[in-house]
């Protein structure tokens, strides 16, 4: 399959007190379009960060990031800000939904950047919440919804600007089992009916057990 | 939609904190808009002054009196129209707490010069014709609750004994600048009445005003005038109106000065209580504008939502506080009675009072929106856990 992101000698390093921190070393990975991976590892072992940089709201010290044929680490931050509009939906652990706005206006906001009319808006919209199931909470804010039906929101908002990739950090983190398997499901659906390539990153074993490939990283490096 | 949606939730998130800050604002813009008031009213009868008049006191203070017989040598000054005095009397209107501008004046010459004065020419025909007649303005006469053909009785404190008055006319005032709250009556009165009570004359003024035939001469007419008095035993010192009204102002120019600068440190406080508020509201809600980074708006975007919500708190609080500086000023202007003339909250005032309002809101918001829009994604989503 052809890879949609591929990632060549990357490395990030940190400066903390004056030391350089590397989190990650010389980091090569290629991930195929409609693939579903989970990135794991042990805490500091440089899963987020990659998941970041993928993500494209971070920037490497060295090397390359190609998605989608383009070289994210060498766009400017307002190509960069563009590019993760179209091509990026973000899912995380806490939901970072809106508090003001209700189930519908999270999942509205990324298409506020778009030229679609209200009606087109309001129609993807409806059928993005109708996809999550929570088609009657659309008027509900986040403080009204359990932490599996954000994290539903989340998922909706993520896939409301039809984008390729989805970074899911955590996803089920902040969830009981019962609730982490409907989402964990969904995240699945996504992948195997709308083709969505999804790199997640998790802790927990039987998370990762759905994706199709497992990688895991000790020290910022490949685990083999 | 959007935007200004965004920013009306965001403000009302914390409704208390909201409420105190705007509360907060509106009791600083009143306050400012309260001292700009008591500023202008202090410059008010300058800048209600005419450049068409001239004012001749004594050279060595206001205090001394010229001779009644200048008069007539004024009168004969090429460049002078009319000739007008008037003296300061300084009666009690059954308290002292009752202080208002009273004037000895020279009649008809007196109301000819001051046409802002407006008198019905009836009460004006019955002024003039009653030796013992007075006018009092609009002002003046509603606080007292006076009528024509009322005596006024005023207790002399230059002039000792009752003097009693029978209110002929009550004048209103050409523009809304223009003072009524004075009191005049004639000058020919007070000097007769003083020579039967004390068997000796007055025959002495306060001060002189010319009307000019050309406000450009005032200079040289000005120079005329002292120079035709020069080395007299009272010496004259002649000025435009306006610059005789700045010299009151002048004598009270530390106090004006400590007014201002009390104003706009009342702006610079609630400026500061407002960045802490948007310093800290900001903080609060890193995440969110880091999400909203991470799904694609800018940094210009995230401080946008800012400084439109801080904008929107300040204005809000900036209109009911330059609401509330009516009645204020109504209240205060109520207390000090007759003592400051012309307190009105101008649209200058109010222009200046949404003006400081807005620069809070811009300036409260400043540095948060400035951090926010440089706010790394990686950083603000940390924010949360």
């Amino acid at each position: 399959m052809t890879p949609l992101i591929v990632i060549e000698g990357l490395s990030k390093e940190y400066l903390r007190g004056g030391q350089v921190i590397p989190v990650l070393v010389d980091l090569s990975l290629e991930v195929a379009e409609g693939e579903y991976i989970a990135l794991m590892g042990p805490s500091g072992s440089g899963k987020s960060t990659l998941l970041n940089l993928i993500a494209g709201i971070d920037k490497p010290s060295s090397g390359t990031i190609r998605i989608g044929g383009i070289d994210i680490t060498a766009l400017s931050d307002a190509e960069l800000t563009l590019w993760r509009s179209i091509n990026v939906g973000f899912v995380f652990q806490f939901y970072n939904l809106m508090p003001v706005l209700s189930a519908f206006g999270n999942v509205e906001l990324p298409l506020q950047l778009t030229s679609l009319s209200r009606a087109e808006r309001r129609e993807r919209v409806d059928a993005a919440l109708a996809l999550v199931g929570l088609t009657d909470r659309a008027a509900h804010l986040p403080n009204e919804l359990s932490g599996g039906q954000q994290q539903r929101v989340a998922i909706a908002r993520a896939l409301i600007t039809d984008p390729e990739l989805i970074v899911a950090d955590e996803p089920t983190g902040d969830l009981d089992r019962v609730t982490a398997q409907e989402i964990l499901g969904l995240l699945g659906r996504l992948n195997a009916e709308l083709g969505k390539t999804i790199v997640m990153v998790t802790h927990d074993p039987k998370a990762a057990e759905t994706a199709h490939r497992l990688v895991h990283l000790e020290k910022g490096e490949l685990a083999a | 939609m959007f935007v200004p949606l965004l920013v009306l939730k965001n403000a009302l998130r914390h409704r208390l904190r909201t409420l105190l800050t705007v509360l907060g604002i509106v009791v600083a813009i009143a306050a400012f808009g309260l001292l700009r008031t008591l500023v202008d009213a202090w410059y008010a009868g300058a800048n209600a002054s005419s450049s068409a008049r001239l004012v001749t006191r004594n050279s060595v203070s206001l205090v001394f009196p010229l001779p009644i017989s200048y008069a007539e040598k004024l009168r004969q000054v090429s460049g002078v129209t009319g000739v007008a005095w008037a003296n300061w009397f300084g009666g009690v209107y059954v308290s002292e707490r009752n202080f208002f501008p009273q004037f000895a004046i020279s009649g008809a010459s007196y109301l000819d010069l001051y046409p802002e004065f407006v008198l019905p020419e009836a009460e004006r025909r019955a002024f003039l014709a009653d030796r013992q007649g007075a006018i009092a303005g609009r002002k003046l006469a509603e606080k007292f609750g006076w009528k024509v053909g009322d005596p006024i009785p005023l207790r002399g404190t230059i002039y000792p004994g009752t003097w009693t008055f029978n209110l002929r006319g009550i004048y209103d005032g050409a523009e809304a600048s223009t003072d009524t709250s004075s009191f005049f009556f004639h000058y020919a009165y007070l000097n007769e009445t003083f020579r039967q009570r004390y068997g000796r004359s007055m025959d002495s003024v306060g001060l002189y005003i010319e009307a000019l035939k050309d406000p450009s001469a005032a200079a040289e007419v000005s120079q005329t005038i002292d120079a035709m008095f020069r080395n007299s035993y009272a010496e004259t010192l002649t000025e435009t109106e306006k610059a005789f009204q700045l010299g009151f102002v002048a004598m009270s120019d530390a106090i004006i000065g400590a007014i201002q600068a009390v104003s706009y440190i009342v702006i610079v406080i609630i400026m500061a209580v407002m960045a802490n508020t948007m310093a800290m509201t900001a903080r609060e809600r890193y995440a969110e504008y880091a999400t909203l980074k991470a799904l694609g708006f800018g940094g210009g975007f995230v401080a946008l939502l800012i400084v439109l919500e801080s904008v929107a708190i300040a204005l809000t609080g900036g209109a009911l506080g330059v609401l509330a500086t009516f009645p204020l000023a109504r209240a205060f202007a109520s207390t000090i009675g007759s003592l400051i003339t012309g307190f009105e909250v101008s649209r200058e005032t109010i222009s200046l009072q949404l003006a400081a309002a807005l620069a809070v809101g811009m300036i409260a918001a400043a540095i948060p929106a400035w951090r926010a829009a440089r706010l790394r994604i990686v950083d603000g989503l940390r924010a949360i856990g």
